[in-house]
């Protein structure tokens, strides 16, 4: 690929338990474009969000490296902006603040981090809430002011954790279209971890499908799809072609995960 | 579909809860004055309601109340502000050493349960008979809650908000002071509010034990004096200061919390 961004070479991730060490991700390696947005898909349990963490910089303790733009991370870098599963606004600051906060980090005046924030909020469709706390919010709004929260560090690659996964089905079409629209405005790098292959096949120009324990590149999928695209895209013939081949591919590995899982209780269950 | 009554849009309305409340009170007055009217119950004992009503405009002007308040008032203040420094640094420290946490944390708790108010005497010694030893024994009996409110409140952070400071790099000063602090405020807060009950409680009865100071001193001077009415009085006074204090704290707690 050339001038790959973002360069992960040979991932792996061991854990200690209880019951012995477990390879939880094992010889993963992927590079994305400048502007392309990849998904890696995954049945639950396959290490989605342990490769979230170690590119994110949260987890130190891997094999393999992560680059960007050439440059070797081992930690959070500002390059990178985190969105997360699990609803992470601040609830004591209201929505501008909320999106200021990494403007704030860099000292700038409050008037220009005020109107900043503003910009950010407005692309999100968040405007008329700047003075509202997270508390006042849906679970979608508050995942949007992550978003722009986040986006308003500028980060060169914008990593998203399953952002939608605790919201309802319409509510995640409405919020992907949202998020494409960002996308293709920003032409934002964007590496999305996701289990739901709808969203995947709907956002993504790759999606990179792991295998159930220890997690590993499947394959990786080119989803030659028209853009700009909405939400409407689910309903064509080429899309349900994607989503079925995708399903092909993860049945087998989210079998292997359910049969592993049914095994580990009937072992603990066990006299 | 029939109209909603006036009477039933009231007992729905917000003003129920408290007119029932009041309502309940001065039910129990009426029993309690008909029980002592007619000798069920002594009035050598207990003084008729109507008595102690009758007696607070006396207490308030002769008795020197509003002074007494603010003495009392002014001791919980200082044992406030106390406790909000001395609490919530100690429970920071005992947040980050794990083994002082693990070392001390039982006795903090068993602190918050202990009568300090007994160990009176060798407050005395120390400090003398003034307000120190009111105010070091509001302290010490209402420092607990807030040390240990404060470790739940930090060891309560959400670990996705310490992430979210990870992810933007935060240092270990700015991931206290911009995230975990704030997270941890409503319940240092609940905290302080314990804290500040104790103190007031604590405060009152050693004014009481030493006779010295604000509204204890005066509940003291009036039994001494067998001044019955004047005693419930004073006593249903420090009753409605406890109230109105509350009800003050729980107003700049909502108003620390705006997304409650």
């Amino acid at each position: 690929m050339d001038n790959p961004i973002l360069v992960a070479d040979k991932l792996g991730v061991r854990f200690e338990t209880a019951e012995g060490p477990v390879m939880a991700v094992d010889d993963v390696s992927f590079s994305v474009r400048q502007g392309e947005f990849l998904s890696i898909i995954g049945p639950s349990g396959c290490g989605k969000s342990t490769v979230f963490n170690v590119i994110g910089g949260l987890l130190s303790q891997h094999e393999g490296t992560v680059r960007v733009a050439g440059e070797l991370i081992d930690g959070p870098h500002r390059s990178i902006g985190m969105v997360f599963q699990e609803e992470s606004t601040f609830p004591w600051r209201n929505v501008t603040d909320n999106v200021a906060f990494p403007l704030e980090l860099t000292g700038m005046p409050k008037q220009n981090r005020t109107e900043r924030a503003r910009h950010f909020i407005k692309m999100v469709g968040l405007d008329g809430f700047e003075k509202r706390f997270p508390g006042e919010l849906s679970g979608g709004m508050r995942q949007r002011v992550s978003l722009a929260r986040t986006l308003a560090s500028e980060p060169k690659i914008l990593l998203m954790d399953e952002p939608f996964a605790a919201l309802d089905e319409q509510t995640r079409l409405l919020l992907g279209d949202k998020v494409l629209q960002i996308q293709q405005q920003l032409k934002q790098t964007t590496l999305l971890i996701t289990h739901n292959i709808t969203e995947a096949v709907q956002m993504s120009d790759r999606i990179l499908v792991m295998t159930y324990r220890p997690g590993r590149v499947k394959r990786i999928v080119n989803i030659d799809l028209p853009r700009p695209r909405t939400s409407d895209i689910v309903g064509s013939e080429a899309f349900g072609r994607y989503v079925a081949q995708i399903w092909a591919d993860l049945r087998e590995e989210a079998s292997r995960g359910m049969r592993d899982e049914e095994d580990h209780m009937l072992h603990e269950a066990a006299p | 579909m029939t109209a909603a009554t006036p009477a039933r849009r009231f007992l729905a309305g917000d003003l129920a809860p408290a007119a029932t409340g009041l309502g309940c009170v001065v039910l129990f007055f009426i029993v309690l004055e008909t029980l002592i009217r007619t000798g069920v119950i002594s009035e050598y004992i207990v003084p008729p309601p109507s008595e102690v009503v009758a007696s607070f405009g006396r207490v308030v002007m002769e008795e020197h109340i509003i002074r007494r308040f603010f003495l009392t008032i002014g001791e919980c203040l200082t044992t406030g502000v106390m406790i909000t420094v001395f609490g919530v640094v100690g429970g920071v420290l005992l947040y980050h050493y794990r083994i002082l946490r693990l070392a001390v944390e039982t006795w903090v708790a068993a602190l918050a349960a202990a009568p300090v108010v007994l160990a009176y005497p060798l407050f005395m010694v120390i400090f003398g008979r003034n307000a120190w030893t009111i105010i070091m024994i509001g302290f010490v009996a209402a420092l607990s809650p807030v040390i240990l409110k404060t470790v739940e409140g930090l060891a309560g952070t959400r670990k996705v908000l310490i992430d979210v400071g990870r992810s933007f790099n935060l240092s270990a000063s700015q991931q206290f002071f911009k995230i975990m602090l704030p997270a941890a405020l409503p319940t240092i807060f609940t905290g302080i509010r314990l804290g500040l009950i104790f103190a007031l409680i604590n405060i009152v009865g050693v004014e009481f034990l030493i006779n010295y100071g604000g509204l204890g001193q005066l509940i003291n001077d009036l039994a001494e004096r067998y001044d019955l009415p004047g005693t419930y009085a004073a006593i249903c006074f420090v009753i409605l200061v406890s109230v109105v204090f509350f009800m003050t704290l729980e107003r700049i707690e909502r108003w620390l919390r705006p997304t409650n």
